[in-house]
C-alpha cells in the first residue's frame, strides 16, 4: 500500500481531533495540557508531510519553531499549574471558576 | 495735541480699574491706603477730564479705537468716543462721584469692610465711565453689565443682612430682564444696519419701532422705569454714599444717557411709548413717595419720579432737556442723599423720619444743604432744578398735540407732588419738635462730610445757569438757541415758554402750602385719615411687589416646577432611564454566557473556528 499525503493528513486530523476532545472533555488540568501538546504535534505532522510532498523545506523550519515554542510554553504552563495546585489543592478545571461573577 | 487728548481719556477710564485691582490684590488689609487709592483715582480722573476740556473745549467729536474682534461681517471695536455728551457725563461721574468718594471716607470709617467698599466703588466708576465713553453698542453692553455687577456688589455690601442680600439679588435679576431686551434690540439694530458703531449708525437713521423699544428695554431696567421700577427703592439697603452715587446721580442715569446717545434710532411710535412710560413712572413714583416713612426711600422714589421726567423728555423728542435734567438732578439728588446720610449718621443710623424732628438747630449745615437740595428738586427759580424741569415742560408744551398736552399736565401735577413729598420730609425732619431721644442728641457731622455737601449745594444752586444746556446742544444742533448772556439765561424760561414756567412755579407754591399746612407742626402723619384707601395704596407702593409676587414670580415658579418635572421624570426618568435600564438588562443577560468554565470557553472557541472555516472554505 502506497502511503501518500492523504494518509499522513488523516493521521494528523485524527491526532488533532483526539487532542481537541481531550481538551474539551477531560477534567484534569495536566491531561488537558497533554492533549494540547497532542494538537500541536498533529499540526507538526501535517506540516512535515506537506513539506515532504511539496519538496520545500519551509514547513520543516516552521516545525522547529513550534517545537521550541512548545517547550517554552510547557515550562511556563507547568509552573502555572503547580502554582494553581498549591493555592487550591486541586488541579480540576471545575474548581477554577473564580473569574465568574 | 490730539494724541495727548486721547491718551488722557484712556487714563481716565482705566485709573479706577487699576485702583480696584490694586486694592483687591494688595491693600485689602489697609483701610486708609485703599480709600486714598480709590479717591485718588477718581480725583485724578476729574482733573484729567477738566484738562481735556480746557485744551480742546466741548465742541469735539473724536474716537480712539482698538480693533477688538471680527466675526464675519461683524466688526467690534474697543473705542472711546469723546463729544460734548460724553465729556459732560465724564465730568458728572468723576466730579459728583469724587465728592461722594470723599464723603464715603468719613461715612464708612467705622465699617470693617471699608477697603472692599472702595474697591467696589472704583470698579463702579470704571464701568460707568466705560458706558459713557463707549463708541459702540457691544462695548456699551459689556460695561452696562459691569455696572449691574458693581451695583449688585454695593447694594449687597452688608450682605450679612438678609434684606440687603435680597435687595441685591432683586436689583440684579430685574436689571437682567431689561438687559435681555436690550441685547435683542442690539441684535436687531445690527441686522437692520449692519453696524453697531454709534457714529456709523447716526448716519443710517432710524430702526423699526420694535427694535427701538427693545433697546429702550435696557433703559427701562437700568433707569428703573415702570414696569421694572421695583428694584430701585429696595436698593436703598446699600450704604448711603452708594445710594447717592449709583442710585441717584450716575448709574440710574445711564439709561437716559443711552437713550440720548442713540436718540437717532427711535421712530415716532417708539418715542410715543417712551414718553408715556416715562410720564407714568414719574406719576406713580411721586404718589408712592408721599406715604413713605424711611428718609432714604422717600428720596429713592423721588429719584424714580425724576428719572421718569427725563425718559418722558426723551420720548417727547427732547434729549437736551433730558440730559440737562440728568445733570442738575445728579447735583441736587446726590446732595439730598448725602444730606440724608449726614442726618442718618447724626441720628446714629435711624432712618424713620417720624423719629427725627427739629434737626435744624442740631445740624445747621445739613439743614441748609438739604433745603437747597429740596428747593432745587421742587424747581424753584433760580435754582438748577427749575431750569431743567422747565425745559422738559416746555418740550411737552411745544409738541402742540393731545399727548404732549397730556404729558405736560402730568408733569405739572408731578411737580406739585414732588414739592409736597420733599417738604413733608423736610418739615418732619428739620422743623417741629423732637420725636425721639436720638433726635435730641443728634450732632452735626464732621468737615469731610459737610464739605462735599457744600460743593454739591453750590452746583445745585447755580447748575441751571452755567450753560450746561448749551453744551448738550453741540450734540443735538437742532435743539434751539443759546441765550446770549447770564441775565438772559436767568430769565430764559420765562421768555421761551412762559406758560410752563408759570405753571411750574404755581405747582411748587401749591405743593409747599399743602405740605406746610399738613406737616408744619405735627408728630403723626395726617394724610392717611384724609385720603383713606388711597394713602394705604401709596404706602404699599400700589402693591406692585405683591402683584409681581402673585403673577410673575408665581408663574416663574410654576414654569420652573414644570421644567423640574420634565427634567426629573422625562429626561432623567424616561430617556436616561430606558437607556440605562436596557443596558443593564442586556448586561445581566450576557453575563449568563460567562460560566467561568474553561472547557465551555474552549468548546465555544472551537465551534467559532469551525463556523469560520465553514464559511471560508465553502
Amino acid at each position: 500500500m502506497h502511503i501518500g499525503l492523504e494518509q499522513y493528513l488523516t493521521v494528523s486530523f485524527l491526532l488533532f481531533s483526539l487532542g481537541l476532545l481531550g481538551v474539551i472533555m477531560r477534567r484534569n488540568l495536566l491531561v488537558i495540557y497533554m492533549s494540547l501538546e497532542l494538537m500541536l504535534n498533529a499540526a507538526n505532522l501535517a506540516l512535515v508531510a506537506f513539506s515532504r510532498f511539496n519538496n520545500r523545506l519551509d514547513g520543516q523550519v516552521l516545525v522547529f519553531f513550534i517545537i521550541t515554542v512548545a517547550a517554552a510554553e510547557v515550562s511556563v504552563g507547568l509552573a502555572l499549574i503547580v502554582a494553581l495546585y498549591r493555592r487550591h489543592q486541586s488541579a480540576h478545571v471545575e474548581d477554577l471558576t473564580s473569574l465568574k461573577l | 495735541m490730539k494724541l495727548e487728548f486721547i491718551s488722557l481719556a484712556w487714563w481716565i477710564l482705566f485709573l479706577p480699574l487699576l485702583s480696584a485691582v490694586v486694592i483687591t490684590l494688595f491693600t485689602l488689609r489697609s483701610r486708609v491706603v485703599s480709600s486714598l487709592l480709590s479717591i485718588g483715582a477718581i480725583v485724578i480722573g476729574f482733573i484729567l477730564t477738566l484738562m481735556c476740556i480746557h485744551t480742546n473745549g466741548f465742541q469735539v467729536n473724536v474716537e480712539s479705537t482698538v480693533d477688538w474682534l471680527t466675526i464675519g461681517d461683524l466688526h467690534v471695536d474697543f473705542g472711546l468716543k469723546l463729544d460734548a455728551l460724553s465729556l459732560m457725563m465724564m465730568l458728572i461721574v468723576t466730579g459728583v462721584g469724587g465728592a461722594i468718594h470723599i464723603y464715603s471716607y468719613e461715612y464708612m470709617d467705622d465699617d470693617p469692610g471699608k477697603a472692599r467698599f472702595f474697591a467696589c466703588l472704583s470698579l463702579f466708576t470704571f464701568s460707568m465711565l466705560g458706558i459713557v465713553m463707549a463708541n459702540n453698542f457691544v462695548e456699551m453692553f459689556i460695561f452696562w453689565e459691569l455696572v449691574g455687577l458693581s451695583s449688585y456688589l454695593l447694594i449687597g455690601f452688608w450682605f450679612e443682612k438678609p434684606s440687603a442680600a435680597d435687595a441685591a439679588k432683586k436689583a440684579f435679576i430685574v436689571n437682567r430682564l431689561g438687559d435681555f431686551g436690550f441685547l435683542l434690540g442690539i441684535l436687531m439694530v445690527w441686522e437692520a444696519h449692519g453696524s453697531l458703531n454709534f457714529s456709523t449708525l447716526q448716519g443710517l437713521g432710524m430702526v423699526s419701532t420694535v427694535a427701538g423699544l427693545l433697546v429702550f428695554c435696557g433703559a427701562v431696567g437700568k433707569s428703573a422705569q415702570f414696569p421694572l421700577h421695583v428694584w430701585l427703592p429696595d436698593a436703598m439697603e446699600g450704604p448711603t454714599p452708594v445710594s447717592a452715587l449709583i442710585h441717584a446721580a450716575t448709574m440710574v442715569a445711564a439709561g437716559v444717557y443711552m437713550l440720548c446717545r442713540t436718540f437717532f434710532l427711535y421712530d415716532a411710535d417708539a418715542l410715543q411709548v417712551i414718553a408715556y412710560i416715562g410720564g407714568f413712572t414719574a406719576l406713580i413714583a411721586a404718589l408712592m413717595a408721599m406715604q413713605q416713612n424711611d428718609i432714604k426711600r422717600i428720596i429713592a422714589y423721588s429719584t424714580l419720579s425724576q428719572l421718569g421726567y427725563m425718559v418722558m423728555s426723551v420720548g417727547l423728542g427732547g434729549p437736551v432737556p433730558a440730559m440737562f435734567h440728568l445733570t442738575t438732578h445728579a447735583f441736587f439728588k446726590a446732595l439730598l442723599f448725602l444730606s440724608a446720610g449726614s442726618v442718618i449718621l447724626g441720628m446714629h443710623h435711624e432712618q424713620d423720619i417720624w423719629k427725627m424732628g427739629n434737626l435744624r438747630k442740631k445740624m445747621p449745615i445739613t439743614f441748609w444743604t438739604f433745603l437747597v437740595g429740596s428747593l432745587a428738586l421742587s424747581g424753584v427759580w433760580p435754582l438748577s432744578g427749575f431750569f431743567s424741569k422747565d425745559s422738559i415742560l416746555g418740550q411737552a408744551l411745544a409738541q402742540h398735540s393731545a399727548s404732549g398736552d397730556l404729558l405736560f399736565a402730568d408733569g405739572v401735577f408731578i411737580a406739585g407732588l414732588t414739592t409736597f413729598y420733599i417738604f413733608r420730609l423736610f418739615f418732619v425732619v428739620f422743623l417741629n419738635q423732637e420725636k425721639s431721644d436720638a433726635a435730641k442728641h443728634a450732632h452735626e457731622s464732621s468737615a469731610v462730610i459737610t464739605w462735599p455737601l457744600l460743593v454739591l449745594a453750590l452746583f445745585a444752586l447755580i447748575g441751571g445757569v452755567i450753560g450746561i444746556q448749551g453744551i448738550y446742544r453741540y450734540n443735538f444742533p437742532a435743539a434751539g438757541e443759546q441765550p446770549a448772556n447770564f441775565a438772559a439765561a436767568l430769565f430764559e424760561p420765562f421768555a421761551h415758554s412762559p406758560v410752563a414756567a408759570t405753571l411750574g412755579l404755581l405747582a411748587f407754591a401749591i405743593g409747599i402750602v399743602f405740605a406746610f399746612k399738613l406737616y408744619g407742626a405735627t408728630s403723626t402723619d395726617p394724610l392717611p385719615a384724609k385720603l383713606g384707601g388711597l394713602a394705604t395704596l401709596m404706602k404699599n407702593k400700589f402693591y406692585f411687589d405683591e402683584i409681581y409676587e402673585a403673577t410673575f414670580v408665581r408663574a416663574h415658579d410654576a414654569i420652573a416646577a414644570i421644567a423640574d418635572w420634565i427634567d426629573r421624570w422625562l429626561v432623567e426618568g424616561f430617556c436616561i432611564g430606558v437607556i440605562r435600564g436596557s443596558t443593564d438588562l442586556t448586561g445581566r443577560g450576557l453575563r449568563r454566557l460567562q460560566t467561568g468554565s474553561l472547557q465551555t470557553y474552549a468548546f465555544l472557541f472551537v465551534l467559532g473556528v469551525a463556523v469560520a472555516l465553514y464559511f471560508v472554505l465553502k
